[in-house]
């Protein structure tokens, strides 16, 4: 559901707030929302038609189950060119106070690929409408050829694929509430497979000069976000992006095409790309030095602070769930810019001891890695935090270790603290709150 | 099966060249089948973008002035400039509003004590933060005002800048603002940024 834009930078400083932490109702009902789609109609219909009552139909809100008919009694819906949901499955996106960003519903999710419609979001000016057939990016600056390619032309170059996750710079709630869900905590985070054109191929075709060693990045948003990029990112593993987990990108993604730079902050992927100039020198935008940058208890400034270091968190469970003694398997996620997760743990005596967790393959380099532990809950009062290691070797810290490193006022950017949900002897989940202020 | 050669190398290869995918597939036996060629020097797609192609949205000013366009402003030219355009959501006198963030604003002795406590993020302004007035004048044209994003001549946006900067004190009011005068302001913040040291090692910074 759109809503207006406020003229609003600051979403990252907003996510601290307690009227930003309102978690979504948990898995509302059918009857609480009306259905819109032809399909939930059908549905619908079969919901007012049916006599019979069937049971247990999993995931089911109590009260469909009342009157949803026995399937074995009735034809289902025919095929349709467009597929959709189940009518019972209710994941949304969380969106932000001030409209410009929307969370993940990571806790929704059971594998490492996001939904493409349930990726992440944070638009500084709101979503753009680009024409395919318009579409041109411009490469100029120290080059030795200034090109102008259409989407066909980005498309035709040898491309290539990967799975890589996104995060927004600023993906911490730090006055997240026992009543917060993981997307609450850290939904600014997702992943997709992005196919496209390397950007090695693109400066190759172009002749990127010697004196070149950054590029402004620019998308043609009401904003035309820019951001300077090192060019060794460009060689590495930058890719020109067009499609999404096997589609066209979403135009919240930056159709028709985006930057990806693995691993680094959300803001520096640029999206709706219309312009690449190359330079000697960073341009020093708005982006890369009133906002992205860390003052630090040193004071200084940290600039081009573009890598995300190390994170994890359990997805299950958590609030709003609750638990019964006995086996439980403990999910989550763990990502690291830095390269591949190279252990997820597990702790159940606030970080004194690590449990190793078993980590699902293919562990990718700079992306979310799903692992799962399983855990006999005795129904006492337990604290589970979780943290990442990836093999380079870092650590995921704890919240102390950054504060001491940067102090208590460096955020919202790069936080990435162990975090954790107590299990109450009752069996709720809550969030294991933390005090930044 | 071809297609299926191709593609299970270039997944394997993300940060690989193709031009080492061909070695790499004959080393594996999958030569019959992949006879993709290597890489070529260019391929000739895309056109030459001309001069005036360029000119027309390369828009951004770095902060040694390049790409600064002619034309001039004063802060009295832009005081009823930022009163009819920007104070609508930056406040009267650009000292911030819920929805936007503070314009004006120095710490005493320009103390940089931000990372001190948490809300010390909202009180981040042009004249206690930003370190080039560049980015004043690169900023103000590409992204504002909000309503009305690149409506603004330049005139208009040397004016808005000279406003700011002389309203932060860092310029008297009666300098014009123009090429040659910007990118000799020297900003409080100037000497306070540090590159991102974090990936250097795997300690906590």
């Amino acid at each position: 559901m759109p809503r207006p834009l406020a003229p609003n930078d600051a979403t990252h400083s907003e996510l601290s707030t307690d009227s930003d932490l309102t978690s979504n109702p948990p898995a509302a009902g059918l009857a609480q929302e009306p259905l819109v789609s032809r399909r939930s109609m059908i549905v619908g219909a079969a919901l007012a038609a049916g006599a019979k009552v069937l049971q247990g139909v999993p995931g089911a809100p109590a009260q469909a189950a009342q009157s949803i008919p026995n399937p074995t009694t009735i034809q289902g819906r025919t095929v349709d060119e467009l597929g959709d949901r189940s009518a019972f499955v209710r994941s949304r996106r969380k969106i932000s106070n001030s409209g410009t960003s929307s969370q993940t519903p990571l806790d929704d999710l059971y594998g490492t690929i996001t939904p493409s419609d349930l990726h992440y979001e944070r638009h500084h000016a709101g979503v753009a409408v680009v024409d395919p057939a318009a579409y041109t990016l411009l490469i100029h600056g120290l080059v030795e050829r200034p090109t102008i390619f259409t989407l066909e032309e980005l498309k035709q170059f040898p491309s290539a694929s990967r799975v890589c996750f996104l995060e927004c710079a600023g993906n911490l709630a730090r006055n997240a509430k026992e009543e917060s869900r993981a997307q609450d905590i850290c939904g600014l985070t997702s992943q997709s497979e992005w196919t496209g054109v390397r950007l090695s191929t693109l400066f190759r075709e172009v002749g990127v000069r010697p004196a070149a060693t950054w590029f402004l990045a620019e998308g043609q948003d009401a904003a035309v976000l820019a951001r300077s990029i090192p060019v060794e990112k460009a060689w590495d593993d930058a890719m020109i992006a067009y499609a999404q987990n096997g589609e066209p990108l979403r135009p919240e993604q930056g159709y028709p095409a985006r930057l990806l730079l693995p691993g680094w902050e959300g803001n520096t992927n640029v999206k709706w790309l219309r312009r690449l100039e190359l330079a000697d020198r960073p341009f020093m935008t708005r982006e890369e030095t009133s906002k992205y940058t860390e003052a630090l208890r040193s004071g200084n400034a940290r600039q081009f602070s573009f890598l995300i270091d190390a994170r994890s968190i359990i997805t299950s469970p958590t609030y709003p769930q609750t638990v019964k003694p006995g086996w439980i398997e403990l999910r989550g996620i763990a990502w690291s810019g830095r390269g591949s997760i190279a252990a997820a743990e597990v702790s159940f005596d606030e970080g004194r001891t690590w449990h190793a967790a078993d980590l699902q393959p293919p562990v990718l380099a700079k992306a979310h890695t799903r692992f799962r532990y399983l855990w006999e809950w005795d129904g006492r009062e337990t604290t589970v935090l979780s943290r990442a290691i990836d093999d380079t070797g870092y650590v995921q810290p704890t919240q102390r270790e950054l504060i001491d490193a940067r102090g208590l006022g460096a955020g919202p950017y790069h936080l990435n603290p162990i975090t954790g949900w107590r299990v109450k002897p009752d069996g709720r989940v809550v969030y294991r709150t933390e005090r930044w202020a | 099966m071809i297609v299926m050669a191709v593609c299970v190398g270039a997944m394997a290869c993300q940060r690989t060249e193709p031009r080492d995918l061909a070695a790499r597939r004959a080393s594996a036996s999958l030569a019959r089948v992949a006879s993709s060629a290597p890489l070529p020097a260019r391929f000739g797609y895309g056109r030459p973008a001309t001069t005036d192609e360029i000119r027309l949205i390369n828009i951004d000013v770095g902060p040694d002035g390049v790409g600064l366009p002619a034309g001039r402003g004063t802060a009295a030219e832009g005081e009823p400039l930022f009163a009819a355009k920007c104070a609508n959501c930056h406040g009267p006198a650009a000292q911030g509003t819920p929805v936007a963030v503070a314009l004006v604003g120095r710490n005493p002795g320009d103390a940089f004590d931000f990372a001190i406590a948490q809300d010390r993020e909202r009180t981040k302004t042009v004249g206690n933060y930003w370190p080039y007035a560049t980015t004043l004048y690169d900023y103000i044209h590409r992204a504002m005002p909000f309503d009305k994003p690149g409506t603004l001549a330049p005139n208009e946006v040397y004016a808005l800048v000279a406003f700011i900067l002389a309203r932060n004190g860092i310029i008297k009011d009666d300098v014009p603002i123009d090429a040659r005068t910007l990118p000799a302001v020297r900003m409080p913040a100037r000497d306070r940024f540090v590159p991102d040291d974090r990936e250097r090692s795997t300690r906590v910074r």
